[in-house]
């Protein structure tokens, strides 16, 4: 299993791997993600995927009941930085050099968004990730989500 | 930057998700409104800094209110849809207020293209930016985009 995860980064041999349904607590539990009320569904070895709830203060256009896409872009952030860190096996500093969101259709009215983001690749100091946001069905999708990410070093090498 | 009375209007439209982030509109810059967001825990990411989506959301109204200004003054009326959003974060936006503006740079019958930029103290360098397709479909309550 380790085998088959991105290992660019590599893992620090004395911390436990990263587990996203562990951190997810403390990592949605404050500031934005906490206000937005974020929390994990579930994940697999590259892949994270968390909850939007709908809340009558995220609405977008005025007159509908439609989520605004501000909090979608902040989900699936949330869930590809969870999916990089899941992905590599390690917690460490990165910072989101590009997101793209593709809006398929409106999330349905009074729906939660689920976000599960993918990393498919890390180089030695990007990570790749796509993903989807969906309201129930991830084959007929809200959004399609792409974006790159940077790690930002620690320590001096 | 002045005070203008268009001002009053283009809050009004601001999405209930943009008055609870407390974005509000700070001035008009040639025709354009410039947003502006607090700090505060609702926005913060690692501490003491803007959470990137945070960021992308003051992008994104500021992208639908330099629109609706530009449609207001051409006299038309539409149901806005989002077509996709890129942002690009230049570098982190600290534990001051954010300001964005938005320009058209193309208004077409049905799709417009526009450019967001935000930053904070100095206007120059930019802290992220955006280019937003939106889709300008009828008014009715059953226009199709």
């Amino acid at each position: 299993m380790f085998g088959q995860r991105p290992r660019a980064w590599g893992m620090a041999d004395d911390l436990p791997p990263f587990d996203p349904a562990t951190a997810a607590p403390f990592m949605l539990g404050r500031g934005h993600p906490g206000w937005l009320g974020l929390r994990y569904v579930a994940h697999g070895a590259d892949w994270v995927e968390l909850a939007l709830p709908w809340r009558e203060d995220l609405l977008g256009e005025t007159g509908s009941g439609v989520l605004a896409t501000g909090p979608i872009v902040s989900l699936m952030d949330m869930a590809s930085g969870m999916a990089i860190w899941t992905a590599t096996g390690e917690f460490r500093a990165i910072a989101t050099l590009d997101l793209r969101v593709d809006y398929m259709r409106p999330a349905r009215e009074g729906a939660a968004v689920n976000g599960r983001a993918e990393c498919y690749r890390v180089t030695r100091s990007a990570a790749f990730v796509r993903g989807v946001a969906h309201d129930g069905d991830a084959g007929d999708p809200v959004a399609h989500v792409a974006g790159v990410f940077m790690s930002i070093p620690w320590r001096k090498r | 930057m002045s005070r203008d009375p268009d001002i009053t209007a283009l809050e009004r439209d601001l999405p209930a998700y943009a008055r609870s982030l407390g974005i509000v509109i700070a001035a008009m810059e040639d025709g354009s409104p410039v947003l502006a967001i607090p700090f505060g825990e609702i926005v913060e990411g690692r501490p003491t800094v803007f959470h990137g989506g945070a960021t992308s959301g003051l992008l994104e109204n500021a992208g639908y209110a330099a629109l609706r200004a530009e449609l207001a003054r051409a006299g038309r009326e539409h149901r806005l849809k989002p077509i996709n959003v890129t942002v690009q974060f230049l570098s982190a936006a600290k534990s001051k207020p954010t300001y964005a503006r938005g320009r058209v740079l193309r208004l077409g019958r049905r799709n417009a293209n526009i450019e967001v930029e935000a930053w904070q103290d100095d206007r120059t360098r930019p802290v992220a930016t955006a280019v937003m397709n939106v889709l300008m479909g009828g008014t009715g309550p059953d226009a199709a985009g």
